[in-house]
């Protein structure tokens, strides 16, 4: 501050109980352009504060009525936050007193007879701090009124995005567990878990780069692209390239999502897998106490355009019991007291000297609780585990439309060539024809798991002539898949022909499915000769179909498949 | 200086070194190192960086963005094993030739 800088005009109360040194002072300091108040004790100087707030304060020590210390306590008090310096006046030398104005509240003194250009010095280094202090103040309410601001705007935008994020499966789902800091979408983690038509679930574990708000913003988008396309029916391929697509679209280039993504089938008992970016998850076997690693080999989505995207899955056989875990970078990274990481191995470790594996999921909790002692919030881990097909109910849809127009008379037939197999899944859209039939819509899961092994059959048996008997063991099970994806990548010819009649019955309707296919067909009479239990590896679509659907049969040497589905007229 | 960039003397090569923790608080400073340059090939030189975090990554792609996208050329040298894991979890080498 400059020193030859005018000083600013102050409210001064002066507290003296000698009206000689009351006079002399008020004219030094009306002199010097400040306006003065007069008290001549420490009872009116109390109340002339309480009335008239002045900026700082002259105090005698030593008054009638109430002395310059209590005064001074009480103004203090008064005062709360803000700063209003109290110079005790005081003629009083030896060092205990002095100490004693300052204990009492007193920021200064000066010592009687006044020195006029001390005084003034005083006030202005007093002055100094009293705006520093208002200074501090102000930006203080400041931050914490920001802050408030932003935890607000946090509360509102988490309220929003769990609407969308958790409209799936995660809470209902009794095969579940998963761990997440209430406030990870502010770390850019995202935990998203929806059934298909047919009963399968999709599970997503993501990772935003960044942090806050940006790392949040992408996560509704990726959110309702998951959703829709689980919900329509659409496989992990299509819903992965449409997310990467939409994503590249709208994040800036220094922003991806890390992600890893499940579709687990109950029905065909796999677990097919895309890991761009996110740590290895695990697949654990129970029986042999097994993992495999779940590596990333894929760039994070958002970050190659969509021509290059590679949505290429791994698929991997799964018995009962068996569980896939997906975790963040913050279980592999939370480190403990001396900046140690808690890393794969250790992680290793607990899966690894686990027995029961229904504890397992608390027993890696537990490590990372032991390790390291300090919760991070950037700690997501879901663990999912295959259950007998039937005891899982993905919720059925709700309609709103009255049922007034549906159409009960009509039948439709596709060729599907081998240009569109290679890259186009028309099963969501045989789904979404189908639902126009609010007889069907009951048996809409049934319904769209026959759909999906009856086309499944057809591509990959009859088109792709794979042999299923290749999926008796877990590795022939991946050579299968590697297989199925080679040969369709290569695909210039054959067809899949499907045939949808829907006919009214009395009391209610009937569909029939036709599936044919341009194969080498199969031995009917030997595949229908296996139990309708059967639970091997291969072959479990058939009997599927003959449970789920109605009248199943094969004709033309397996190479024309046909299910019905029947319904009753609604009250 | 924790992030240090050098034009080779025919004006084709740019190589940006990178000292110390290589996270969001370099943001500044790596896009200055390039950003007003014309860059036929880019060099980024990791020998001295310690970490790697994935705003680093994001550094990276905009980089990438800067020198032509697809057509970049752009090598990332002497990465510590650390950093290449990092890097390998992300399968940035399939944007990037890392050594």
């Amino acid at each position: 501050m400059n020193a030859t800088q005018p000083q600013a005009s102050l409210t001064i109360l002066i507290a003296e109980d000698s009206a000689a040194d009351r006079l002399l002072l008020s004219s030094i300091l009306r002199r010097a352009g400040h306006v003065v108040l007069t008290a001549a004790n420490g009872v009116e100087a109390v109340a002339a504060f309480r009335q008239q707030q002045p900026h700082l304060v002259l105090m005698d020590a030593m008054m009638p009525v109430m002395d310059g210390f209590e005064a001074a306590r009480q103004i203090k008090a008064l005062a709360g936050e803000t700063l209003v310096p109290i110079i005790f006046l005081t003629s009083l030398s030896e060092s205990e007193a002095l100490a004693r104005c300052l204990e009492a509240g007193g920021d200064d003194f000066l010592a009687k007879p006044y020195n006029q250009i001390i005084l003034a010095a005083k006030i202005k280094a007093m002055e100094r701090l009293r705006r520093l202090q208002a200074t501090v103040l102000q930006q203080r309410d400041q931050i914490a009124r920001h802050h408030d601001y932003l935890l607000n705007e946090q509360r509102v935008a988490k309220a929003v995005f769990d609407k969308v994020a958790h409209s799936g499966c995660l809470n209902a789902a009794p095969n579940i567990r998963y761990l997440q800091s209430p406030y990870a979408l502010f770390n850019g983690d995202l935990l998203l878990a929806a059934f298909t038509p047919s009963g399968d679930m999709h599970v997503l574990l993501g990772d935003f780069t960044g942090h806050g708000l940006p790392a949040a913003v992408g996560a509704m988008p990726l959110a309702e692209v998951f959703y829709g396309m689980t919900a329509k029916g659409y496989g992990l391929a299509e819903t992965l390239r449409e997310m990467n697509a939409k994503l590249k679209r709208i994040l800036p280039v220094d922003m991806f999502c890390c992600a890893a993504v499940l579709c687990v089938s109950f029905h065909r008992r796999c677990v097919e897998v895309w890991n761009g970016g996110m740590p290895d998850g695990y697949l654990h076997r129970v029986a042999s106490g097994e993992r495999t690693q779940l590596v990333s080999r894929h760039l994070p989505l958002g970050v190659l355009s969509p021509e290059v995207f590679d949505d290429c899955t791994d698929v991997w056989p799964m018995a009962l019991g068996d569980r896939v875990f997906l975790l963040s970078d913050g279980v592999i990274d939370t480190a403990d007291a001396q900046d140690q990481l808690f890393g794969a191995q250790r992680l290793q470790q607990v899966f690894a000297s686990n027995r029961q594996p229904d504890v397992l999921f608390a027993e890696i909790e537990q490590a990372l609780r032991d390790f390291g002692g300090q919760a991070r919030d950037d700690v997501s881990m879901v663990e999912i585990s295959l259950l007998q097909s039937g005891l899982i109910h993905p919720a059925s849809l709700v309609y709103s439309d009255s049922g007034q127009s549906c159409p009960l008379d009509w039948s439709v037939s596709f060729e599907f060539r081998a240009a569109t197999l290679r890259r186009f899944n028309p099963l969501p859209y045989l789904l979404q024809l189908l639902q126009e039939v609010h007889g069907l819509r009951a048996q809409s899961g049934p319904l769209y798991s026959v759909l999906t092994e009856l086309y499944a059959n057809a591509l990959e048996h009859g088109v792709l002539g794979l042999d299923s008997s290749l999926k008796r063991d877990a590795s022939g099970f991946v050579r299968y898949y590697q297989q199925r994806k080679a040969r369709l990548d290569t695909l210039d010819e054959g067809f899949i022909r499907v045939h949808l009649q829907v006919t009214p019955t009395d009391g209610g309707g009937r569909l029939v499915i036709r599936i044919e296919d341009s194969g080498e067909g199969f031995d009917v009479a030997r595949v229908m000769r296996r139990p309708m239990d059967d639970i091997r590896l291969s072959g479990r679509g058939v009997s599927l179909i003959r449970q789920l659907g109605q009248n199943a049969r094969w004709s033309d040497d397996g190479r024309s498949a046909c299910v019905e589905f029947f319904w009753e007229e609604m009250a | 200086m924790s992030v240090v960039s050098q034009m080779s003397r025919d004006g084709r090569q740019l190589t940006i070194s990178i000292k110390g923790r290589f996270d969001f608080a370099k943001h500044q400073e790596f896009r200055e190192a390039y950003e007003h340059q014309d860059l036929e090939s880019v060099v980024v030189d990791l020998k001295e960086a310690t970490y790697l975090d994935s705003s680093a990554l994001g550094m990276l792609l905009l980089l990438r963005d800067h020198a032509g996208g697809d057509d970049a050329d752009i090598r990332v040298i002497n990465s510590s094993m650390d950093v290449r894991k990092i890097l390998a979890i992300s399968n940035f080498d399939k944007l990037f030739d890392i050594t």
